[in-house]
């Protein structure tokens, strides 16, 4: 009797293991990465494991915050332009301003917050739809780089600047360790974390989380400036390996990046997702494209696939969902 | 009398429950037919299929002696049965005339919509109905007792032979509900017949003449309604005898203090000059009208709205309370009367909700949430509270209509609060969840706990209450002990009278305007 319900039990567990979407994800990242290892020679190599994750790194760094705001609810399309405004922002402190390199990144960080607090403004206190403000900080941010740098890019930063960009770490560049080390630790604060816990029930119901004692504008508020302060920080580190602020950098970047976090189960409608599935859908993108390219697949595929992709997760869900719905 | 439907041996399955077992009913042209039961009797399910909404898998539909297949609701509609859902269906962008004649609108030679044709043909027909509206005027800009009633007579547009109402007096006010009450008598004197869908038990008694009662998919039996009294329909709806649905009082001792106190409060257009006390252990009742400002001012106590002007005490001392953490902080509970939209998070598990406003509790000191003291508070009150669901990972919006409202509860309950501001305690709740609600309640009093109980069912008032207090304009018009209450006197403070009018009530004025 008590094995009965023990094992009943752990069917149960199992069961709800492996309707997460982690889960499954991680189960067709494996499958995908065998046929690939016996397919082609180079993928399972360490330099193409370290070029597939330093080419994610700037997705999957926009992704945790990305995947934060869904989370309560929000969006922010304008992550693109404040990667590229804090990388020519850094640059101009670093070549015209001549400042020290931690002053300048400081410089940088900031500029990024601002925009993430000024999105955050919009949106809770004036309560501007998320798209309209982000999609209007979008062009805006993007425009007031290009009067700063004069539509010119910044080149030959300093070494002591380039470093964290292009150094390594026991073989391994630093953006990889900056990206791992924030979905750790982002994953474990939105599962445990009191404080971060509470986006879930802003996005579930925003009205009722006001009456449970939330304070909502405050969370929504620190969320924008948190993807807004990754997306600098994934700035910092690109402009520092290209060695260069680029005015360019960065365009497209918030579209691949909700891509990764909706096939990693977020959901435009909020109150869903995790750190870890938007990781593992910047990785599977990361891993496609890199196949794909082994595979000398014409680069134009990427798109289509990746397109089909979001589609196929967004159908199994909703597939999902309504079975469970039917089945009470 | 003719029979105008006939449905036979209905039975309808969905994965893992039997919703309808092969129910039969009749219906007479001209009658008024109450359905009642609890949430998941299978009344809803039986509506929609004779409103074609569903299919069933056995049974036929006989409608004026002809065997009718209805594929869709267009195919009810064309036979002559027309159902009015719960939920609005009103576009809010769209003028009232669009609405009502949504896909039937006149058209010209080139499928062109003829809009003078269409505002005169709606003027007409509100003009039917003593209806005062500008057909022009989009529907969101009507109140929710206004939307209420164009749905329904968007049904009746169609001029049905059959026409099914479920709950249609959810979001009604009581002038409204006369009026909708009014023209279904009339409907029903011109041959239309009528299946009327409610909780409130007191409406079968006020307008139908005949009640079904299904339980658990089954056809349990058919009462004419004068012949039938309230506990023999409740005791037939949940199975059981229930003899005493509110429970029995404890006395309030003379000791009882009066430990919260509010005084002054105003909130521009919303209500004004508001002071009252509340005992520990008293259950007080605020009666009024659908917008008497009786939520606004539970939601201002409660910190969810500023106010222009007002205290509050408590224990003796004056608190602030600028926004509802600093009520929670207090131990200051506010049940809000839309569990959908505003209290509960609908696609989140029963786990999450029922720790909402108290997370803090759940936090160790380093921020963390404590997962195994949340497991083990959720599952003592899911047992508390007897709420059904499957385990506390199941998301809240599975749970039929009373555990929902349990969920609630049991969430605000979580915060062991002094004072209980609770808002229409049971709207959509059936009656076995009810009595498990007013027993947690009494409990509550028991204790000491002062509950503030907003609500605009009256039987639910007299029965709990052991004070009312009755506003009316955002004013404080009447106050109510509990030898003083009766339907007729809370009712003329409701609307403004003071006492001597009772005698003379005036009619109900329209309700457009």
């Amino acid at each position: 009797m008590e094995t009965g319900t023990f094992t009943q039990a752990l069917g149960t567990r199992i069961k709800t293991i492996v309707a997460v979407r982690e889960f499954s994800l991680v189960a067709v990242l494996v499958i995908f990465g065998i046929i690939m290892t016996i397919v082609s020679p180079v993928f399972l190599t360490w330099p193409n494991l370290e070029a597939i994750l330093l080419g994610l790194s700037v997705e999957g760094t926009i992704a945790i915050g990305m995947v934060i705001l869904l989370i309560s609810g929000g969006l922010d399309l304008s992550v693109g332009s404040t990667l590229a405004f804090t990388g020519v922002f850094t640059g101009l402190a670093l070549m015209s301003l001549r400042l020290p390199s931690p002053i300048a990144i400081l410089f940088g960080l900031l500029a990024a917050l601002t925009v993430g607090f000024v999105n955050g403004i919009l949106v809770s206190k004036l309560k501007i739809n998320p798209f309209i403000t982000t999609l209007g900080m979008l062009s805006t941010v993007r425009g007031l780089l290009l009067v700063l740098a004069r539509g010119r890019a910044v080149l030959n930063l300093p070494e002591s600047f380039t470093v964290i960009g292009q150094g390594r770490l026991f073989g391994v560049q630093y953006p990889i360790y900056v990206m791992l080390v924030a979905v750790i630790i982002a994953d474990l604060l939105m599962r445990n974390s009191r404080y971060f816990r509470q986006s879930y029930y802003i996005g579930a119901n925003e009205r009722a989380a006001r009456l449970s004692g939330i304070n909502v504008d405050l969370v929504k508020i620190l969320n924008y400036c948190l993807v807004a302060v990754l997306a600098g920080v994934a700035g910092l580190l690109i402009t520092a390996r290209f060695g260069s602020s680029s005015v360019t950098v960065g365009s497209g970047v918030e579209l691949r990046v909700l891509t990764a976090c909706i096939i990693g189960g977020a959901s435009l409608n909020g109150g869903e997702g995790t750190v870890f599935g938007a990781f593992l859908g910047a990785l599977f993108m990361g891993v496609l494209a890199n196949s794909l390219n082994l595979l000398g697949v014409d680069v134009y595929w990427q798109n289509l696939f990746t397109g089909l992709i979001l589609i196929i997760a967004v159908v199994v869900d909703v597939i999902n969902e309504r079975r469970k719905s039917s089945q009470k | 009398m003719t029979v105008v439907l006939r449905a036979e041996n209905i039975t309808k399955r969905f994965p893992g429950v039997l919703a309808v077992n092969h129910v039969n009913i009749e219906l007479e042209q001209g009658e008024i037919l109450a359905l009642v039961g609890e949430n998941g009797a299978g009344k809803s399910t039986l509506m929609q299929i004779l409103g074609g909404a569903l299919r069933p898998d056995e049974g036929q539909i006989f409608l004026e002696g002809k065997l009718v297949t209805l594929n869709s609701p267009e195919d009810a509609i064309r036979a002559g049965i027309s159902m009015v859902f719960q939920e609005l269906s009103m576009v809010g962008s769209l003028s009232v005339a669009e609405n009502i004649f949504a896909n039937r609108q006149p058209t010209g030679r080139f499928n062109n919509v003829r809009w003078r044709d269409l505002y005169n043909e709606t003027e007409t027909f509100l003009n039917r109905f003593e209806l005062d509206l500008d057909p022009r005027k989009p529907v969101k800009q009507l109140s929710m007792g206004q939307q209420q009633i164009l749905e329904i007579l968007k049904a009746i547009s169609t001029n049905p032979k059959v026409l099914i109402l479920d709950e249609p007096t959810s979001s009604l006010a009581e002038k409204e509900i006369q009026y909708l009450f009014e023209n279904i008598r009339r409907l029903q004197s011109g041959g239309m017949s009528f299946i009327y869908i409610t909780h409130k038990l007191s409406e079968v008694f006020q307008i139908t003449s005949r009640v079904v009662v299904l339980r658990d998919g089954n056809f349990i039996g058919s009462k004419v309604v004068s012949e039938v009294t309230e506990n023999e329909l409740v005791s037939m709806m949940v199975g059981r005898q229930i003899t005493n649905l509110y429970g029995a009082r404890d006395e309030l001792t003379e000791s009882s203090e009066a430990y919260f106190r509010v005084e002054g409060f105003s909130r521009k257009k919303e209500f004004e000059n508001i002071s009252f006390s509340l005992k520990r252990g008293e259950i007080l009742g605020f009666a009024g009208l659908v917008g008497a400002g009786r939520t606004e001012l539970g939601r201002a106590i409660f910190g969810a709205d500023r106010i222009d002007t007002g205290r509050i005490y408590l224990n003796g001392k004056e608190i602030s309370i600028a926004k509802p953490d600093d009520a929670i902080q207090k131990r200051i509970a506010y049940l809000t009367e839309d569990r959908k939209a505003l209290g509960l998070f609908l696609s989140m598990p029963v786990r999450e909700n029922l720790i909402a406003p108290s997370l803090q509790a759940f936090t160790s000191p380093g921020g963390f949430m404590q997962s195994h003291k949340i497991d083990a508070f959720t599952n003592s009150k899911v047992d508390e509270y007897a709420i059904v669901t499957p385990s506390i990972y199941k998301k809240v919006l599975n749970l039929s209509g009373g555990n929902q409202q349990k969920c609630l509860v049991a969430m605000w309950m979580g915060i062991q609060p002094e004072v209980i501001i609770f808002d229409e305690p049971t709207r959509g709740v059936d009656v076995g969840a009810r009595a498990d609600i007013y027993r947690k309640l009494r409990e509550f009093a028991a204790a000491g706990t002062g509950v503030i109980m907003i609500s605009s069912d009256l039987p639910e008032l007299i029965g709990m209450c052991d004070r009312i207090i009755v506003m009316h304009h955002g004013r404080i018009t009447g106050e109510l002990e509990r030898d003083e209450f009766s339907e007729e006197r809370i009712l003329s403070f409701a609307a403004g009278l003071n006492d001597k009018e009772i005698l003379n009530p005036p009619g109900y004025q329209d309700i457009a305007g």
